[in-house]
Formats: C-alpha cells, structure tokens, sequence
C-alpha cells in the first residue's frame, strides 16, 4: 500500500519553532494538532486549477535569520520596497525570524500594538487568543492551513485602538530567501471601532532566487465604523510556490479595502474571503496579477453578504505573457436577511502572447430578493484600435502596449497607498514585460 | 526641416474588408494652405483620412502618397506621425490608466527623440497656455484618455494634441460633427492660431458651417471615392445654398456613394 507522502519534517521541527519563541503551550498544542491532521486533510479545491503537482513538500521548514540594526543592512534591491525608510514603522521577516522592527512613539503612546506574533502571544496573551485562527482562518481547512498553522513563524500583530486614527500606512516586509527556503508569517491586524489604518505588505525574493514555499495568512478585524486598507504586494521567484490566505470579518458600518498585487512567478494561491456581518458595512477589493513563462495563478476573491445594507466591489484584472495561464475567481454570495446589499464584480484579463492563459470566472450566489448585484467580464487581446491611435502621435508599437498595459494594470497599482512604492512596482511590472 | 511641408497624393485606391472604397485619389497639400473636401456621406472622405494615417484595418491596393518627397506607406503609423503627419480622428479611442498628459509627454518625446526629451517644467508651461486656448478646464490634463469625454471635449483635445504635437501636415476628419457653435468657435481659434507655412492643413467635413471658421483656400468635392471637382471658397458657398444635386447633375453621377457609409 502506498501512502501520499506530503510531510518530510517531523514534530521536532514544530516543537523547535515554539521553544525559540517562548510562546504560551496553548499555541504549541494548536501547533502539533494541526501538524497531526496535515496527512489527513486534503489540498484546498481551487475552481478550474489543479495544484495536485505543485511542490507542497520538498522545503525547508524553517530557517532561522539574525536580527539586523539598521534598515540599511539590507541589500538595497530589498530596500527599495520600504517607502519613507527614515520614518517608517515597519517590520522585516527574512524566511522564518522577523529581523528588524520599528514602531514610531506616536502611534505606541496612542496604544498602537505592533509586534511579531509571538511577542504579542506572551505580552497580550488574551488578544491573541481571541483572533488567531478562531473566527478567521481556521487551522483545519486543508492541507495549507494545517501546515499553516504546525509551522507559522515571525508574522505581525497590528492593533489598533478605538478612535485611533493611524495616518501613514504600516509596513511589513516578507523576504523569502535560498534554495528551497521557506515563510510561513501569520499577520493579524485588528481595527477597533472608528479606528483607521493601512497596512501594506511586500511578499518578495530577489531575482533569481530559487525558494520554495511562501505559505502566509492575513486575518484581519474591522470592528464598528473602521475603516482598514490592506495592500500585498507578492514578487516571488519561479521555483517558488506563492500561497496567501486572506480572511476578514467586517462589522456594522465597517469598511475595507483588499489591494492586491500578484507578481510572482512560480505559482500562485492567491485568496482574499470577507465576511460582511455587520449591517452598513463595506469591502472594496482589487486584484491584478501578471504572469510571465510558465507562471499558473488562481486568484480568487469571495465576499459573503450577512448583514443588511452591506455593499462589496471586486476588480480583478489580469495580463498573461509567454505561456502564463491564470484564473480570476470572484464569488460574491449574497445571504438570505441581507437585504438591500449590493454586490459588484468586474473580472478582466488582457492576453499579450498566443500561448498565453486566462479566465474570469464570476459567480453570484443570491438567497435574498431584495438586492441588487452585477457582474462584468471580459477577455482579450490588446484594442487594436487603441493601439493605432496611440502610434498615430507617434509612440511606437512596443511604448503603446506598455502605455495600454500599464492603464490596465493602474486600475489596482494606483490604488497602493504610497507613491514610491508604486513606481517600484511600476518598475517590477516593466522589468517583466522586457524580459 | 525648413523647408515648407508638402504632402502629395498620386491615383490613390484603398479598400476594406476586400471591397474597394477610394478609386484613385489627386491631391497636392503645401505648406500654408487650407484644403476643404466636403462630400456626402458615404462617398470615401473619412476612408482618405484613415488610409493616408495607416489605419490597420485600410489596405491601399494602387498608388503613392509621399510627405516632403518620402514614401508614407511605407512607414508604420508610429513612423508617419514622426514625419510630420496628424490626424485629429471623428473618434478616437478611449484608454483607461493613462492620463492625458502623460500621453501628450509621451508622444512628444518619442517624435523628440531619446536624450532629447522636453522638460517636465517646460511641458507643463506649453501645456497650460493652449489648453487655456481652449477653454479647456486644468483636470483634462490628469484626466484618462478620452474615458467618458463628452463628443465635444474628444474634439477639443484632438486639437489639444495637434497644438502640442506641431505637425506638418494635419489631416482632420469630421472636427466639427456633434459641436454647437461656441465649441466650434473655440475649435477654430485653435486651429487658426497653428495655420503658417509651416503647417499645410486637410479638412473633410460635410457642412460648410466649419468654412465659416476656418477659411480655405481650396475646395474639394468628394464622390465615388474620389475628388470629382475642385474650386476656391466660393465652391463651398455654392455647396452651402444649393447642396450636391448641381455637381451630379453636371458629371452625370447618379449614386455618389461607393455603398458604404464613412
């Protein structure tokens, strides 16, 4: 009889990862039941993806990195992705340990929390307990989040006070680095009522990397009257398997934002789920993703309606190059009570070469009568038309499509809370469509 | 390039989807002078404009076309606005995600040329005084593309772009269509403050009330895909009050379309 192998570490690994973070036994027993039930659960079921032979298995489970002092001890390329570097608060994770950490005295006098996971387990034990894969992310879903869960390490805990207003975005900045390395941060972020705070997370390697695994988590709470905006931006390597699990629950006249940016190259999971339980809340979510070569992407964003008068936008976008292939999920299920809700979705995927791939695939799922919600989709090449037009002023062919691609892609890129992090992934965006 | 722009047009045919649309077009445009061709609907005018540009969808089967002496069709749309070429479209494209100003910057610095380009400073100085011209308000500039312009402000920035491109030879295809007459008037002072010898301009349109504006010194009745008579302004006013019965009448044409409409 044969046996699916899909665990190659053993639960000393798990017991290790807890003794470096000193963190309390009930997060150790949270890891070693989910490390039991990894060989039990199956892969996540992706609409219209088969991962059945993406590598889940052959990584390093966790490598530990020394703390750094100073922000310009990192390699400049990695750099470029921190915005306002002198002011920044920020948190840096290379592979498993989080290595710098800075959060300004304004917003720690204002109450502000802003540490790794474990930390935070031991400085405020009942918190943690309360949001960390409880009414979020759950560690028994499938394979992913059980391996998730035995594994996670580093991560963020952001919180924010009630009435707090945070004005300048908080960072984290994920490096995933080495041959078969991988990341496992589980980032927590909750918005007390009337709060406000942007959060914008860079998943990255350098080029050419050869890591393996990218396995993150984003719960994030947005209590009564917050307003939250959450931006990931992902730029992994080829050999790299590139997961991201979002999950969030809004509460009565909350309102949240989901940007996210999928440019890695290897293959992707990329997931954002809202939970809309509050009446008069709001989620607003939009997705690019561009592949290059051989890239596979499923992208999918899932908005559950719960409370009446809640209102959700999808804009998913995609451009294929080389033999890329991606699929644009967007669900939006509208339940039985929440009525007078609004559901919006617009799924668009733009084809540069012949062997390229891509769909969008929309679903609306509607139990309540009294509701209103629509859905747009489109998939094709660049508009000749536009094209002639824009070489008409004299922009050659090539300068037109990166000028049309890039429009394209602004949709979601302009919508990054902060302008130099913008160009950089402008830059990121050009440098793969010339290669 | 000092010397005046001349644009020449030698028995030019062009069809579309295979059926044929212009059956041999005559036309010679210097610098400082106005050409007018007016024509019914239908009768190839637009069809000129788009095959002279290189429109994709235009394929010219027979004759040549040359600006200051070089071989238009030859060259790639891109090349042939580099040479001096404009056309101000009936409709042109809308493009979301690029800004209108980052369009214009990008056109002229690819007609400018790599280590030549125009400083932001002095882009947006240009930029203000002949959007000012136009009674055009400042959001134009950060606006998309043409997204959600209204008929009349597509029309006002084609003439935008053709002030900030100075072209040598400016073809404008229909620029009056769908404008009300103080629209008009501002399109016309634009239009107007461009024309020297250095600028050799083409307008096709079928109303006369353009004329009013924007005077020519030529006119060009179009049927059957081609130019079938050719005058000075009083042709137009004569076009004006009688309408085109009298100039099939006198060439013995019946149907002065070519079966589609342009």
């Amino acid at each position: 009889m044969s046996v699916e192998t899909c665990v190659l570490f053993d639960e000393s690994v798990v017991k290790g990862i807890a003794a470096k973070t000193q963190e309390p036994a009930w997060m150790l027993n949270a890891r070693l039941e989910a490390f039991k039930d990894v060989p039990k659960l199956p892969l996540p079921k992706l609409e219209r993806t088969n991962i059945d032979r993406w590598n889940f298995t052959d990584f390093t489970p966790f490598t530990e990195e020394a703390a750094i002092g100073s922000l310009t001890e990192l390699p400049e390329d990695v750099q470029e992705f921190i915005f306002d570097k002198e002011q920044a608060h920020v948190m840096v994770q290379k592979n498993g340990s989080v290595i710098f950490r800075r959060l300004g005295d304004d917003l720690a006098e204002q109450g502000v929390l802003f540490t790794d996971l474990a930390s935070a387990a031991r400085e405020n034990e009942a918190l943690v307990k309360k949001f960390f894969m409880t009414d979020g992310i759950k560690r028994d879903e499938h394979r992913l989040s059980a391996l998730h869960a035995a594994l996670n390490s580093g991560g963020v805990f952001l919180y924010v006070p009630r009435n707090v207003e945070v004005k300048v975005p908080i960072q984290g900045l994920f490096w995933l680095a080495g041959e078969k390395a991988a990341m496992m941060p589980h980032i927590i972020i909750v918005a007390e009522a009337n709060s406000r705070i942007d959060f914008v997370a860079n998943f990255i390697a350098r080029p050419g990397d050869e890591a393996a695994f990218n396995n993150s988590a984003i719960e994030v709470f947005v209590s009564d009257g917050a307003r939250v905006r959450v931006a990931t931006v992902s730029s992994l390597g080829k050999e790299t398997v590139d997961v991201i699990y979002r999950r969030s629950l809004v509460s009565r006249d909350g309102q949240l934002e989901w940007i996210v940016a999928d440019l890695s190259e290897g293959r992707v999971i990329s997931d954002n789920t809202t939970h809309l339980k509050g009446e008069g809340g709001m989620v607003n979510v939009k997705t690019v993703v561009l592949g290059t070569d051989e890239m596979r992407a499923n992208v999918t964003s899932s908005i559950h309606h719960w409370g009446r008068h809640t209102a959700s936008d999808i804009n998913a976008r995609s451009v294929m190059k080389g033999s890329a292939t991606s699929i644009l999920n967007s669900i939006t299920k509208i339940e039985k009570g929440a009525s007078k809700s609004d559901g919006q979705q617009s799924g668009k995927v733009l084809m540069l070469s012949p062997d390229a791939r891509g769909d969008a695939n929309p679903i609306l799922l509607i139990d309540e009568n009294d509701v209103t919600a629509g859905h747009a989709a489109s998939v094709g090449r660049i508009d000749p038309t536009q094209l002639y037009y824009l070489m008409s002023r004299g922009i050659s062919r090539r300068e037109a499509e990166k000028l049309i691609i890039r429009g394209f892609l602004d949709a979601v890129v302009s919508q990054i809370p902060s302008e130099s992090l913008q160009a950089s992934i402008h830059r990121l965006i050009e440098r793969k469509l010339q290669s | 390039m000092s010397k005046a722009p001349k644009l020449t047009i030698k028995n030019l045919h062009a069809s579309v989807d295979g059926k044929e649309i212009l059956k041999g077009v005559n036309l010679e445009v210097k610098g400082g002078e106005v050409h007018a061709i007016m024509g019914p609907n239908g009768t190839g005018k637009s069809t000129l404009a788009s095959a002279l540009m290189g429109h994709p969808r235009y394929e010219v089967t027979q004759g040549e076309v040359t600006l200051d002496g070089e071989n238009l069709l030859e060259m790639e749309v891109d090349e042939r606005a580099r040479a001096g070429l404009f056309l101000a479209m009936q409709y042109p494209a809308e493009v979301s995600g690029v800004t209108n100003s980052d369009f214009l910057r990008s056109s002229i610095n690819a007609k400018r040329g790599e280590g030549n380009e125009i400083s932001l400073m002095k882009f947006i100085r240009e930029l203000d005084k002949k959007m000012e011209l136009l009674e055009m308000d400042e959001k134009f500039a950060t606006r998309y593309l043409n997204e959600g312009f209204s008929g009349g402000e597509k029309k006002r920035n084609e003439i935008l772009q053709m002030m900030m491109l100075q072209p040598r030879i400016a073809i404008m295809d229909e620029i009056d269509s769908g404008l009300d007459i103080d629209a008009l008037k501002v399109v016309a002072k634009g239009v107007n403050s461009m024309l020297s010898d250095e600028l050799g301009v083409l307008m096709i349109t079928h109303y006369q009330r353009l004329l009013n504006y924007i005077k020519p010194d030529y006119v060009h009745v179009f049927m059957q895909g081609r130019i079938v008579k050719s005058g000075g302004p009083e042709l137009a006013e004569r076009l004006e009050a009688e309408g085109y019965d009298w100039v099939k009448e006198e060439l013995g044409i019946e149907d002065e379309t070519v079966g589609q409409k342009a």
